[in-house]
């Protein structure tokens, strides 16, 4: 690719050529600022705040759809430009109904950041506001109309990056809205619930149905027994909600502010996520001897389930393939069918005296606890659902100075987790969880790679392969030696879609990882604003520290799982596993 | 010119009785005939409002999971443009000009008396599915001011008083 030269307010520059003028503005250290604009996805040209002045142009131009050429000059920086933007933004203002004082996102808000950058003091046009409809119709998410500024950043994730097609512009003009077909709410279409839209959202038109009110109340009672879980992927993410850089671990920080705001036990989704493998790479062996060995007609390759956008993703567009997903529990619904009947035995409760509360990168998470199916327990296993964001919320709303906070340590018998259960956070990590136990299963030696690292797995690209052959099995897996396991990995809901494709076309696999959010959890619906590939692999980086940073690296050698096999399920795919641990999906196509 | 066609061609489609099947499976035929090009779903749209005179929603849905395009995205598409309508019409349309000429040489009093008449406001459909009211902005007649159309019939220098006398013919 050819590089070309241009000048961003005196800046010289040499980028490809293809790009636009505000890549190019990037490269040079200048910002132009943009409330429509989606990372590798094509320009929109929406919200037309990104208005540059380029040398020999009649007008101004979109810095954003703008392609860049050999020698433009560029001034991002003029009264001209500022007063356009401004212009721009009070138009915006002017329609946008909502009051900045008491909207969720105060303070984390684009349009609000920008109008501040800009000096807007008040907002010299009137006329008609926005129309407010909220739709709250999903458990997960809730829209409202009045807010939005139809800068279509949540039609490009939902269309072009989940592939799921749930919003898109209706009608045209002033009366045009976001939303899924003829006014209908997102309960009556298939939306998936991945939240993708609200994290993406540059202002409060889509944001997570909030459980703090429902939380704080749990804690406040005291005939309840409140106990929380925290998802492996909050670790790497919540010390944005306070400053810290992306990638900054405070694991030990948020157990401290978790009991701080007053829950009984602090545990970790960690620890299902250990018991997650036991089951699922148990449930792999025995899909692959059934049809090896017994030559039964068994679905292949497992696909992993531990997603929920994604179970909503098959259950909606590829219902042929739910045979294939692993019967498995995501961590978070097993650790609730646990917490209420094993650990509830153990201190005396009853199960509808405790309270599960969940911590989650996820808004996926908030439907997948309100299944019907998932009260395993007799009771609902999770009673709440808090994304990454409103965990943060709550610390500030309790006053806690969390920089400041000393390191506190998991309460035991669910809190204890291997190096293996932290990388369920980021794309590729469940896949490389299960094979470091099931080789060792299988072989019984340890996976020789090094670092127990499954490098074809790794990284941000969005349909990632591995193959492994298996050598030297003990006798009774003897029927998979010399088998080459072949592994796929996709993050990301289009992706999802193209291995899909291309097992139905032909190509082999034998286990398949799908996430639901680009990076996986670590980019999540419900993590703190702004995820971007660069937060991503910040992010990813940590939660791998984390993993290393572990004596124990491999599921099944973590002494508390151990013992909840002993003392209580017995062994993998046991009765009792299956009924607390194992689910089924339903078609909704 | 767009109106006028599609105008003959509802008439051609409402005045006789199709099975509906029979009309999906048309829809098929003209899915299959645009499918994969770039660009194929304003076409199919179209055909899909002159072969069923609106666009019903099973028709939109079936042209969505046809095309692999998101619902929501067809359904965008049929809202931004005016020329598409997701309501039924009636067997005959009664078009009212309200262009310049038409509109000072008194065409608001006889759509009001349409209105009367049919008991319907613009752009709706009487009960019995018989008519459907719209009002148009110049068919280029001017010199026949005030001008309405049934269908593709033109009626020159409509009076209030002689719609019940001009409507007589459609009414069985």
């Amino acid at each position: 690719m050819s590089t070309i030269s241009v000048t961003i307010n005196n800046i010289k520059v040499d980028v490809e050529s293809g790009s636009t003028i505000l890549d190019a503005a990037k490269k040079a250290g200048v910002k132009i600022p943009t409330l429509c604009h989606v990372e590798s996805q094509i320009p929109k040209g929406a919200c037309r705040v990104c208005m540059v002045e380029v040398e020999g142009a009649r007008s101004l131009v979109a810095g954003c759809t703008t392609p860049a050429t050999n020698g433009m000059v560029v001034k991002t920086n003029t009264k001209n430009v500022r007063d356009a933007r401004k212009f721009v933004l009070e138009l915006l203002l002017s329609e946008h109904c909502g009051d900045c004082k008491t909207c969720e996102r105060n303070n984390d808000c684009e349009l609000q950041a920008l109008a501040r950058e800009m000096g807007i003091s008040q907002v010299t046009y009137e006329g008609d506001c926005l129309v407010s409809v909220i739709d709250d119709s999903t458990p997960a998410l809730v829209r409202d109309s009045g807010k939005c500024i139809k800068c279509r950043r949540c039609v490009t994730v939902c269309n072009e990056v989940q592939e799921v097609g749930s919003l898109f512009p209706q009608g045209r003009g002033f009366e045009s809205n976001i939303g899924p077909a003829f006014d209908q709410h997102l309960a009556e279409v298939p939306c998936v619930q991945c939240g993708q839209c609200s994290a993406i959202c540059p202002v409060g038109a889509i944001i997570e149905k909030s459980h703090i009110e429902g939380v704080w109340a749990a804690l406040d009672n005291p005939d309840k027994f409140v106990v929380v879980q925290t998802a492996p992927a909050i670790r790497a993410a919540l010390g944005e909600c306070f400053d810290y850089e992306p990638g900054t671990l405070v694991t030990g920080k948020m157990v401290t502010a978790l009991r701080q705001l007053g829950f009984d036990r602090v545990f970790d989704t960690n620890f299902t996520a250990d018991l997650t493998i036991m089951e699922e790479g148990t449930e792999l062996l025995v899909r692959l001897k059934k049809a090896l060995v017994d030559k039964e007609k068994v679905a292949l390759p497992q696909f992993t389930s531990c997603s929920p956008g994604w179970i909503n993703y098959a259950e909606y567009f590829y219902p042929e393939i739910l045979d294939n997903i692993s019967s498995c529990k995501s961590p978070q619904q097993m650790f609730g069918a646990v917490a209420k009947t094993y650990y509830a035995n153990k201190v005396g409760k009853k199960p509808e005296d405790i309270i599960v509360v969940s911590v989650m990168p996820c808004t996926a998470k908030k439907f997948e606890a309100q299944r019907p199916e998932m009260n395993s327990s007799g009771v609902c296993d999770v009673d709440y659902v808090l994304t990454t964001r409103e965990l943060g919320k709550m610390i500030k709303q309790a006053g806690i100075d969390f920089k400041n906070l000393p390191e506190g340590k998991m309460d035991s018998p669910l809190g204890q987790s291997s190096g293996a259960a932290d990388i369920f956070a980021n794309t590729g990590g469940v896949m490389e969880a299960a094979i470091r136990t099931a080789y060792e299963i299988v072989t019984g030696r340890e996976l020789p790679l090094e670092g127990l690292h499954i490098q074809p797995i790794m990284g941000l690209e969005g349909v990632k392969r591995a193959s492994l052959k298996i050598e030297g099995t003990k006798p009774e897996w003897s029927f998979l030696e010399g088998v080459e396991l072949k592994v796929g990995v996709a993050h990301g809901l289009g992706n999802a879609r193209r291995i899909i494709e291309m097992m139905q076309s032909g190509e082999v696999f034998h286990f398949i990882e799908v996430m639901t959010c680009p990076g996986g959890c670590i980019g999540g619906g419900g993590q703190p604003r702004f995820t971007t590939d660069e937060v991503r692999k910040k992010r990813i980086e940590a939660i791998y520290k984390e993993d290393e940073g572990k004596k124990l690296r491999k599921s099944h050698e973590n002494p508390e799982i151990l013992q909840i096999y002993e003392e209580f399920l017995k062994e993998p795919l046991s009765h009792l596993s299956h009924k607390l641990l194992h689910t089924h999906y339903v078609s909704k196509n | 010119m767009e109106e006028h066609k599609s105008i003959s061609q509802q008439k051609c489609t409402c005045s006789t009785t199709i099975d509906e099947d029979l009309l999906y499976e048309q829809l098929d035929d003209i899915i299959e005939l645009h499918k994969g090009k770039e660009g194929a779903l304003i076409p199919i749209l179209q055909s899909a409002q002159n072969l069923f005179g609106y666009l019903p929603e099973a028709a939109l849905k079936q042209i969505s999971r046809k095309l692999h395009k998101p619902y929501s995205e067809v359904a965008g598409v049929v809202g931004f443009y005016s020329y598409f309508s997701t309501v039924a019409k009636g067997k005959h349309t009664i078009r009212v000009c309200l262009g310049t000429a038409c509109y000072v040489r008194g065409g608001k009093d006889v759509l009001k008396s349409l209105m009367d008449h049919l008991k319907i406001n613009v752009s709706e459909t009487t009960a019995d599915r018989n008519f459907s009211l719209e009002v148009g902005r110049c068919f280029g007649a001017c010199g026949l001011a005030p001008v309405i159309m049934v269908d593709d019939v033109v009626y020159q220098k409509v009076k209030p008083s002689k719609i019940a006398e001009i409507l007589k013919p459609y009414i069985e």
